[in-house]
């Protein structure tokens, strides 16, 4: 890793290139931190914008793709309904890169069921929660992952227990899942280096403080909650393409390099605790650990980067789809005539 | 089944010799495997040369409730459904009574003869069928008894109506995809059964079969297979749905017939994707991601999943994406009558979505224009940049039809206004993907992928400027929408156009839509026979033509026939010919079954008698 900032990335492209309009969310929403996050990682990756495609769906996070990457194309859809979206426009050209950027009641309340499809599918895509624990666009209300016991201004006390985005991707056989924290841009960005990189679904579901109405020192989504408690499983770097790919571990456990389908390498560097991030029960019972002693967990929960992508099973020609001629498309006239004569 | 109605007016009396002019019902129990029996019927009479049209009444059900198979014989070459029965087969002991209720006068029941059933009908012919002894004799392995026993009604009902062993034979063969083992184990029961009712049954009864001209210009399918069929050759390149009767054997033969017909003939891979979505929410969403990504994306669906595409719909249409949704129309919501057919969704399409929508509709009437809807509502799409419904129905969609030929595409693939990064680069002037430039309200558009710098543009639904900017301005906005009216409007004309059928000297009209057009083109006849000559205009478009303006004008009165109870065909034409609503005359019902012409008959003389007195 490195922080000298380069004038121009590897295609030539300066930082100005990735950026978006200026953001029209409230100054200090975590979210800004994560489209900044997003600018720079695609920056530094020397992804081209005109290669990436953006999603989302409604709430204040979903406006946030406006203010990232001016130079791709995005569509702005229904609530809880960009997976669908994402998915149908993806099979436009399967070689793009596409980001989706939903919040905690896009995905977790009106969305839950294409979510959840959507990692089944396994859709090569980054899919970023930013997660407040509440409704921003209409002025605070509860939100399905708010924390029970939570106490709002105009709400009261919410009586329920929260949905636990993180959980039901992995329930869902997600292939790559990472919870992050705005408060720690340089973990979001090197997990959505990796998410960029992974064919399949990778689910970031970071904590992203709403500075209007659920930023409490003593609430779970709060930034200061979440400086107090974040608990990283691992330091993270992403490497990009490497000649070799490796998967192994070294120096007794210290250093644990995960290689991505397209060369690249997540590099996680052990902190206090061991932790696997191929082990699928590790990360569910870290989870529930995390939830009962009161810590942020971060880093990269899981990650397959074997599971098949939906792409493998739909066997399509090479040339993206909607750059077919016209003439491609439609069979020959003798193939009608045979049609004809099975149905005399 | 509907209450008896009277028997057609053309029909010969009873005694009479009838040849080739009836109407048989085949009586079974769900599941029981009737449908190969009864298709082989029904393709070996139209193999015969003789126009039929076969419709299956059938429950939501997969086994044990009673279906019907109505196969209607018509030298005249009327296709409509009729409400009563010349000859009935009865397999099912559950509908006996009932169903020999509809058996005109002189009838024929064949009655399966361990059905014994108590009826009080002296006035119809009656033939046992030893299909169980006949079974037994055969030695039919136990597992296959059930299905078999179809087979011997085939053969009894040949032998006594004079229908063809060896075409029967043939239709076995391409009925069974030319496995011939199976194919003359099926044989063996049909000719056992046959000889039995040669032997053993005096006829006694009045109807006949005899060869027709061959009927070279037709073939013989349902409505949705002509609308994948349609598809395919119209280059449908993407297609997201969900699973809902009576539409989902459109998707069903797209999965069959894409794998043979687009695949790349070098790399042997698909140049198209089919994916089955998690609910209608979800494969519409599949859909409008598709076509604004620059795919040719269709759905197929019926009223509930219409219901819950409702908002990408609207966003579809204020974006201006294009695609393709066949509503394949059934009854109401919930449970009750799925498997029936309706025209009750005509409304809710033209205005599907919030705020002001209104979409283009086409409306195929045959299974022939089901394939030609099915091809030109994707170029219809992409030169409006919106989305097309296509409004078919369960009696059109899933049921058999004589039909023309399938003709190929007599204009090539249209893909409207698109760029490439070429076409910007030599683009005269300012592009915005909103823009309009040539005054005809339909902007130009790029696609992702294309990487020319100029490109990329962030879609939304409301609040847009002509460059796809966020915008709240007024202005802006309600020029927006102005230009979205003005592009549907101008469709009007560019669309399927009003086909007419007039007779001389007719003074009143008669409008209608859909499947219902072999009932409205018989009961042309029937009123005629009664001094009643009308002139027949067929919408197949919405927003309508000009020239069901002029054809509402010049007609004194128009009857506005159509199934479903509101006259929803009636209300859009008032709607929009309020000036001429007084020569305008709902005529609406809807009981779950296709349309008679003996109800249009009636319904509109007894009008027209009302009127006289």
């Amino acid at each position: 890793m490195t922080d000298i900032i380069e004038e121009t990335n590897a295609i030539g492209l300066a930082r100005a290139d990735y950026q978006g309009l200026r953001s029209t969310l409230c100054p200090g929403c975590g979210h800004n931190t994560i489209s900044a996050q997003i600018v720079r990682a695609c920056f530094e990756m020397s992804i081209s914008p005109e290669r990436i495609v953006k999603f989302s769906g409604i709430g204040c996070s979903s406006k946030s793709p406006t203010y990232f990457l001016k130079r791709s194309f995005g569509f702005n859809g229904l609530h809880g309904r960009m997976p669908s979206m994402a998915l149908g426009a993806a099979f436009a050209d399967t070689t793009m890169k596409v980001i989706g950027v939903s919040g905690d009641g896009d995905t977790a309340s009106i969305g839950l069921g294409q979510f959840k499809h959507l990692i089944r599918r396994n859709l090569p895509m980054v899919y970023i929660v930013e997660n407040n624990g509440v409704y921003g666009l209409t002025k605070g209300q509860f939100s399905a992952t708010a924390e029970q016991g939570l106490e709002l201004k105009r709400q009261g006390v919410n009586p329920f227990l929260p949905i636990d985005i993180a959980k039901e991707a992995l329930i869902g056989n997600a292939s790559f899942v990472a919870r992050s924290f705005a408060g720690d841009p340089a973990q979001v960005r090197e997990l959505i280096k990796a998410a960029l990189s992974h064919r399949g679904t990778a689910v970031l579901d970071i904590i992203s403080p709403c500075v209007s109405f659920n930023n409490r020192e003593d609430t779970l989504h709060s930034y200061q909650w979440g400086r107090q408690h974040q608990a990283p499983l691992h330091d993270i770097a992403y490497v990009p393409r490497r000649k070799t790919i490796i998967l192994k571990e070294f120096q007794e456990g210290e250093i644990k390099e995960v290689a991505l389908h397209d060369g690249s390498v997540v590099v996680l560097k052990k902190l206090d605790k061991e932790y696997d991030p191929q082990d699928k029960w590790q990360a569910l019972k870290i989870l529930e650990d995390a939830e009962k002693n009161n810590w942020l967990v971060t880093g990269l929960l899981y990650i397959n980067p074997e599971q098949p992508s939906l792409y493998d099973f739909m066997d399509l020609v090479e040339r993206p789809l909607n750059r077919i001629n016209a003439e491609d498309l439609r069979p020959s006239p003798e193939t009608l005539d045979k049609i004809n004569q099975g149905m005399y | 089944m509907i209450s008896l109605s009277k028997a057609e007016n053309n029909k010969p009396s009873a005694g009479e010799r009838n040849v080739n002019d009836f109407c048989l019902t085949i009586c079974s129990i769900n599941g029981s495997g009737s449908a190969t029996a009864n298709n082989t019927l029904l393709r070996s009479l139209f193999r015969m040369g003789i126009p039929v049209s076969g419709k299956n009444i059938f429950p939501s059900n997969i086994k044990g409730l009673p279906t019907w198979f109505s196969i209607r014989v018509s030298k005249d070459g009327y296709l409509a459904r009729v409400a009563h029965d010349d000859i009935i087969v009865q397999m099912n002991p559950g509908t006996f009574t009932k169903d020999i209720a509809y058996n005109v006068p002189g009838g024929v029941v064949f009655f399966a003869d361990h059905i014994k059933v108590p009826h009080d009908r002296d006035d119809v012919i009656m033939y046992p069928m030893p299909v169980r002894d006949l079974i037994k004799q055969a030695a039919v392995p136990r597992n296959l008894q059930d299905y078999m026993e179809n087979m011997v009604y085939v053969g009894v009902v040949a032998e006594m109506l004079g229908i063809d062993l060896n075409v029967i034979k043939q239709t076995l063969l391409s009925q069974f995809h030319y496995k011939t083992s199976v194919a003359e184990s099926n044989f063996e029961i049909v000719q056992r059964s046959a000889d039995w009712a040669k032997n053993n049954l005096e006829k006694r009864d009045r109807y006949y079969v005899e060869p027709m001209p061959a009927l070279h210009e037709y073939i013989m399918t349902d409505g949705n297979t002509a609308g994948a069929l349609g598809a395919i050759y119209g280059g449908f390149q993407f297609c997201g749905w969900y699973p809902i009767t009576p539409a989902s054997s459109m998707v069903e033969s797209l999965i069959t017939y894409a794998p043979r017909l687009r695949q790349d003939p070098e790399s042997k891979k698909n140049n198209y994707a089919i994916v089955q979505a998690e609910d209608e929410l979800a494969a519409i969403g599949m859909v409008v991601g598709a076509g604004w990504a620059g795919l040719r994306a269709m759905s197929s669906t019926s009223g509930p999943g219409i219901s819950l595409m409702t908002e990408y719909m609207g966003l579809a249409y204020f974006s201006e994406v294009p695609l393709v949704l066949w509503d394949v129309q059934r009854v109401g919501p919930s449970t009750g009558l799925p498997t029936r057919t309706a025209q009750g969704d005509l409304t809710l399409n033209y205005f599907l979505g919030h705020g002001d929508t209104q979409h283009i509709v086409l409306i195929p009437s045959s299974v022939t224009e089901c394939f030609k809807f099915g091809w030109k509502s994707f170029d219809i799409a992409e030169k409006y940049q919106t989305p097309v419904i296509v409004l078919s129905d369960l009696d059109l969609g899933m049921n058999l039809w004589m039909t023309k030929r399938f003709e190929y595409p007599d204009q090539p693939i249209d893909r409207g206004k698109i760029l490439w990064e070429e076409d910007l680069e030599a683009f005269p002037g300012e592009w915005g993907r909103y823009l309009d430039v040539d005054g005809d309200g339909i902007p130009f558009r790029a696609v992702m992928g294309n990487s020319h710098k100029k490109a990329p543009y962030f879609s939304r639904g409301t609040g847009h400027n002509e460059f796809g900017e966020y915008s709240e301005d007024p202005e802006v906005w309600q020029s927006l929408m102005d230009r979205l009216k003005q592009k549907i409007e101008s469709s009007r004309e560019a669309l399927p156009q009003p086909v007419f059928h007039n007779l001389p000297e007719a003074k009143i009209g008669l409008i209608a839509m859909g499947s219902t057009e072999p009932a409205v083109l018989e009961a042309q006849d029937l009123l005629a026979k009664a001094g009643i000559p009308t002139d027949f205009l067929r919408v197949r478009a919405l927003p309508f033509s000009e020239q069901v303006k002029k054809f509402i004008y010049s007609h004194e009165r128009n009857y506005v026939l159509e199934l479903n109870r509101d006259g929803q065909l009636h209300q859009l034409l008032v709607l929009e010919n309020c000036e001429l609503s007084n020569q305008l005359i709902s005529c609406a019902y809807a009981d779950g079954l296709p349309m008679t012409a003996n109800w249009i008959k009636d319904i509109v003389s007894e009008k027209e008698q009302q009127r006289n007195d």
